[in-house]
Order: structure tokens, then C-alpha cells, then sequence
């Protein structure tokens, strides 16, 4: 005997709808966790963030103190001093390993500051200048982009001519054309200029985006239903364009960090004391014809650190999230 | 074909417009009067009218436009702030020394990656393929001024191989022709200059070369994976094709295409990636004039330099969608339609 079939939910329940949720973004970690680039990058990126907001609430730095002159150019101690006098050739510079200090592990500068220290909060500084840069770029670029794409008409051309403007410039000229206008203000400017320069790469990807999606049948289903064009963009183009957005943002903040730093090291950036990683690698440079390489090697190492999480990063997310990107 | 030609150009006249829109505005949009920002407030009054007269600022905007680029389209960009000395000469003394090394970083990227990218795709997952790949990755990753000290450090102070500060060393002579001055010093046969000339090249070059060369190489692999898997290379190989004709004349040949757009599009990173470059070892090109400007704010400089830069860019862009089309006989039909 049959029995009567039960009445199926044409809407999921909640519950249906956020387990369904955590289904596919344990498979997307899953599949995230295949690819090597995305493991190395991911850890990285989470040694780098971690790292960035641990080290200001941890560490109370006043840069416009810290100088202790009887401490100038001292080359780094602890792990290196160690391995250093392994190397050595006299005898005489030989360390047990229980009289290594560890007092400054990265040296320090030409004012006896602790290069460790300050790359520790530099590194802050230059990772929360590229996050900032990108979520402006990335929220203004797409917004632009998903509307043009979806209107189309005199507005998409008009936008987008005058996005292949900013384009028509490389973008870290024209961050420093824009930054050499305004006298005050020292980071904000460089992630406002960043910003701008970075705009156009989203708006373009959001608006083919926006208009692959705006022919598909889904959208026409939504539309013959009268669904408007604000709720349609906000429900219907914006969640099926992320992907692509979002593989760009991870790309582009080791862009932005990049710029951040060469902006710090033509003097454009971060005011003194105040630590930056371009802006310590550009005072580095007095000290290395003497060989002081401490100055220069660790800034330089924690920005390649940085910048090369995110790119693998975003090459990984690449792989899992846009297949038809992977060549 | 010549009607896509036409079109293309004149596609670019607004962008061209746009541009130099962009950069004549740089001066206004400084907070204030620019004439005493430009001149700092201790100058004095008859100084900032004759700069302000200079600049036309007693104008109104739009015959000020008209009148900057009427000038800059004849070469004529006025005299810069400190010193005087009209920006044109000094920007022709200092262009062929950026053209010169990013030329060379041109080559270089090319030269390397090209090939790194098709060995990459023919050894594809093999350890040649995963270390140039993941070499590619951490050329773009690697700030052009952080790889350039630290080529000056080990390269330069330690190994003592290579000089890293100017062009050439102040004792030895050269006559000026072109201003390039590897290619003055052949042309003069001082083959001493041309060995001096070449080792002060090298290091720039290459830490300028590191971005293009990763990208070049990235780009090349993944285009010639997309072709050797086409069915006219199965044919090749089953034809009984030796490996090296099917790969470069079969293969390469039809990946090419991105990788030309791909060489083009470099050539912007490689003119603002000189002003670091430049400002690192000391090279006398625009980048390290343009950077001195903004520290001095000469803004004369600093709109010669930008449209100078973006100009050459959107043209070379233009050339190569251009070159693209001619090889490509699909672009330029797809593009009449």
C-alpha cells in the first residue's frame, strides 16, 4: 500500500538553507586545501593579518620617542649573531649559544631604534593602508561597473570612457601625480590615490559581469515577476559576480601593498617617525654602501612576505572559483 | 582594414583628451592659490604674479587648457619652477637615458620569459615547470626597490661586480649623439664606453626587468598550454613532425598573440616602474627627475613627465591592438561589423 506522499517545501527552511550553506563552503575550503598555492598563501596571509592587528594591541609604540643613540647600527643579535660567528673564520668571534643575546634581532637603525619593533608595526601599517585602498577601489569600482553593465546607454559609456582614461595612465604614476597634489596628510592620501587608481579594474570586471548576467534567464524570470532594478542588482547580479571580484581583491591588495610601500619610499607616504616599510627602506639606503644590510633586508622580506601571500593566495582562489579562468 | 585602423585612432583622440585633461587639472586642484604653493609663502609678491602669469592662472580655466596644450603639443611645457630652465630641453637631455633602460628591461623580459614560459608548457608539472612557475609568482611579488638594494648590496658593495650609482663612470668621455649611451659609445666605436656603459646598465635593467619577465613568462606558458592542446599540434605530432617544428612553428606561433598584447601592456609598469628604478641608482632619466620634482613641487615637471608617460602609453597600447589585428584577421573582421 502506498503511502501519501508528504507535501514538499517549495521553499527551503532555514534550517535546509544554512546547512545547505555550510555544505558548499566546507567543500569550497575542502577544494581551497587541494591547491598548494592557496595553503602557502592562506598561511601567509593569516601570519601577515594575525600579526598586523596583534602587534598594536600588544605593543604600545611611541615612534616619536623611541631613539636611544647609544644603541646606533647595531647589526641583529640572536639567531643570527649565532649562525654569524659559526661562519666566522677567527676563532675569537666564536658565541656559545648561551651567551646570545637577543636584544635586537632585527638590529637597528641609525637612531638605535629596534628594527624589529618597527617593522612589526610598519608591516601593520602597510597591510592596513592596501585593505583599506582595495575596499574603496573594490566597492566603488563594482558598484560602478554592476550599474553600467545593467543600465547600459549613455551612462555605461560615459563611465566607462572615463575609466579607460584612468587606465591610459601606468597607475603608480598617476598615484603619485595625485598625491603630489595635497601638501598635508601623509597615509591617507596614498590609500585615497591607490583607491582611485585601482577603480577601473573592478568596474571593468563588474560590468562584464553585469552584462553576461543581465541576458540569462534567471534574471528574466525575475524580472517578469516585477522585480525592480535596485532589488534585482542587489539579489540577483551582485551575488553572481562576486567570485570574479574577489579573486581581483586578493590580487589586488599585494598591488596596493606594493604601492603603499613605493609611495612611503619616494617620500609620499607615512610621515616620519612614524614606521612604514617603503619608508624604512628608503632611510635604509644611507647605511648600505657601509654594509648595513639589516636595515634593508628585513623591511624588504616582511613586504615580500606579505605581497606573496596574497598573490598566491588569489592564484588558488582563482583555481577553485573561476574554473573557466584556469589556463 | 584601414577602416579598423581609423576607427582605433580615432577611439583614442578621447582617451588622449582625457588625459591630458587629467594632468593640466593636477595644477588646480592643489588647495589654494598654486602660485604661492608652487613658490612657498615666503616669496614675493612680483615672484608669484610673474609665476602666476607664467602659468596663465589669471585666466579663466578653459583658455588656460587651450593655452597649455596649444604649447605642449608644439614641445613647449614652460620653464620649471626652481632653476628656470625650460622643461623641454632638460626633458630631452633626460628621456633617451629612461628609454634606454627600459628598453633594456624590454629585452630582457622577453629574452628570458618567452622561452622560461614555452619550456614551462612543454615540461608542463615538472620540477622545470613548477620552479619557474612559482619563480614567476615571487618576480611579481617582489617590489622593484626592495630587489633593487638588494642587488646593490650583494651585487654592488659585497661582490664588488657591478657600479650601481649613474650611467657611467665621471672619468671616462663620450661623445653624445643619441643620448643612449650604449648606442652613442657603437656608434663612436669607444668600446671602452660601451663596457662601462653596459655594466652600469645591467642592474637597473634587470631589477626593472622582474615584473614584465614573470608576467611575460606566466602568460606565454598558459598560452601555449591552450594551443598544444589543439587538435592541428595532434595532427603535427601524428604527421611525424619533429618536436621542435611542432612547437615552435606550429604552437608558438598561434600563442603568440597574448603574449604580444601582454609585451605591450608592460611597457607602462616598465615607465612608472623607472621612477623607482631610477631614484634607487641614481639614474638620470624622467623617473628620478619627476621624483625630484615632487619633492620640490614643480609641477611644470611633474605635468611634462605624466603626459609624457601616459602619451606614450595609450599610443603604444594603440600599436598593439593595431599589430593585433594585422596579424590576427579575425579582430579587424569582428571589429567592421
Amino acid at each position: 500500500m502506498d503511502t501519501v506522499a508528504k507535501p514538499v517545501a517549495l521553499r527551503p527552511t532555514f534550517r535546509e538553507m544554512s546547512s545547505r550553506r555550510w555544505e558548499s563552503a566546507k567543500d569550497f575550503l575542502k577544494r581551497l586545501w587541494r591547491s598548494p598555492s592557496a595553503r602557502l598563501g592562506g598561511l601567509l596571509v593569516i601570519i601577515t593579518v594575525s600579526l598586523s592587528i596583534a602587534v598594536p594591541l600588544l605593543d604600545d609604540y611611541d615612534a616619536k620617542r623611541d631613539n636611544n643613540l647609544s644603541a646606533k647600527y647595531k647589526p641583529p643579535d640572536c639567531v643570527y649573531q649565532w649562525i654569524a660567528a659559526k661562519f666566522s673564520d677567527t676563532k675569537e668571534d666564536d658565541v656559545a649559544w648561551n651567551d646570545v643575546t637577543c636584544d635586537y634581532p632585527f638590529g637597528t637603525d641609525i637612531n638605535g631604534r629596534d628594527i624589529f619593533r618597527r617593522v612589526g608595526h610598519g608591516m601593520s601599517v602597510s597591510l592596513r593602508a592596501g585593505v583599506f585602498s582595495v575596499a574603496i577601489a573594490l566597492t566603488v569600482g563594482s558598484t560602478i561597473g554592476l550599474v553600467a553593465g545593467f543600465i547600459s546607454g549613455f551612462l555605461d559609456s560615459l563611465l566607462m570612457r572615463i575609466m579607460d582614461i584612468v587606465l591610459a595612465f601606468p597607475s603608480l604614476l598617476l598615484a603619485i601625480a595625485l598625491v603630489s597634489i595635497f601638501k598635508e596628510g601623509g597615509l591617507e592620501k596614498g590609500m585615497f590615490a591607490i583607491a582611485v587608481t585601482q577603480i577601473p579594474r573592478y568596474a571593468r570586471l563588474a560590468r562584464s559581469m553585469s552584462i553576461s548576467i543581465r541576458n540569462q534567464e534567471y534574471v528574466t524570470a525575475a524580472r517578469s515577476i516585477g522585480t525592480g532594478n535596485g532589488s534585482m542588482l542587489l539579489h540577483h547580479v551582485l551575488p553572481n559576480s562576486l567570485a570574479p571580484l574577489i579573486v581581483q581583491a586578493s590580487l589586488g591588495l599585494g598591488t596596493a601593498v606594493i604601492e603603499t610601500a613605493a609611495l612611503g619610499f619616494l617620500g609620499l607616504g607615512q610621515r616620519p617617525p612614524h614606521p612604514e616599510l617603503g619608508k624604512m627602506l628608503a632611510e635604509s639606503q644611507v647605511g648600505l654602501a657601509s654594509g648595513k644590510w639589516w636595515l634593508m633586508f628585513f623591511p624588504g622580506m616582511t613586504i615580500i612576505m606579505i605581497v606573496l601571500g596574497f598573490n598566491l593566495l588569489g592564484d588558488g582562489l582563482r583555481d577553485v572559483m573561476d574554473p573557466r579562468l584556469k589556463k | 582594414m584601414t577602416q579598423y585602423f581609423i576607427r582605433r585612432l580615432l577611439e583614442s583622440i578621447p582617451v588622449l583628451v582625457g588625459v591630458s585633461l587629467l594632468v593640466f587639472l593636477l595644477l588646480h586642484l592643489i588647495p589654494g592659490d598654486p602660485a604661492v604653493a608652487l613658490l612657498g609663502e615666503r616669496a614675493t609678491p612680483e615672484r608669484i604674479e610673474e609665476v602666476r602669469d607664467q602659468l596663465g592662472l589669471n585666466r579663466p580655466l578653459y583658455e588656460q587648457y587651450f593655452i597649455w596644450i596649444g604649447k605642449a603639443l608644439q614641445g613647449d611645457f614652460g620653464e620649471t619652477i626652481n632653476g628656470r630652465i625650460p622643461v623641454s630641453k632638460e626633458l630631452r637631455n633626460r628621456f633617451p637615458a629612461t628609454i634606454e633602460l627600459a628598453v633594456t628591461a624590454l629585452i630582457f623580459a622577453v629574452v628570458l620569459g618567452v622561452p622560461i614560459g614555452i619550456i614551462s608548457a612543454i615540461r608542463r608539472n615538472s620540477l622545470i615547470d613548477t620552479v619557474s612557475m612559482f619563480g614567476a609568482l615571487f618576480g611579481v611579488s617582489i617590489p622593484i626597490f626592495v630587489l633593487g638594494l638588494l642587488l646593490i648590496f650583494f651585487v654592488g658593495v659585497r661582490l664588488k661586480l657591478l657600479p650601481f650609482i649613474g650611467r657611467l663612470d665621471p672619468d671616462i668621455e663620450l661623445e653624445k649623439i643619441t643620448g643612449m649611451y650604449v648606442v652613442d659609445s657603437i656608434l663612436t666605436g669607444n668600446m671602452k664606453a660601451l663596457k662601462n656603459a653596459l655594466e652600469h646598465l645591467v642592474m637597473p635593467a634587470f631589477a626593472l626587468s622582474t615584473i614584465p619577465l614573470s608576467i611575460i613568462a606566466r602568460i606565454t606558458r598558459s598560452a601555449m598550454l591552450e594551443v598544444l592542446n589543439q587538435d592541428y599540434i595532434r595532427t603535427a605530432r601524428a604527421k611525424g613532425l619533429r618536436s621542435y617544428r611542432v612547437v615552435m612553428t606550429h604552437a608558438f606561433r598561434n600563442a603568440m598573440l597574448p603574449v604580444i598584447t601582454i609585451i605591450g601592456l608592460q611597457l607602462g609598469a616598465l615607465l612608472s616602474g623607472a621612477v623607482l628604478t631610477e631614484t634607487i641608482f641614481s639614474w638620470p632619466g624622467i623617473g628620478k627627475w619627476l621624483f625630484e620634482a615632487i619633492s620640490r613641487r614643480d609641477y611644470p615637471i611633474i605635468q611634462a613627465t605624466t603626459l609624457l608617460i601616459a602619451v606614450i602609453y595609450v599610443a603604444v597600447n594603440l600599436g598593439v591592438d593595431l599589430l593585433y589585428a594585422l596579424i590576427d584577421p579575425r579582430i579587424r573582421y569582428s571589429g567592421a561589423e
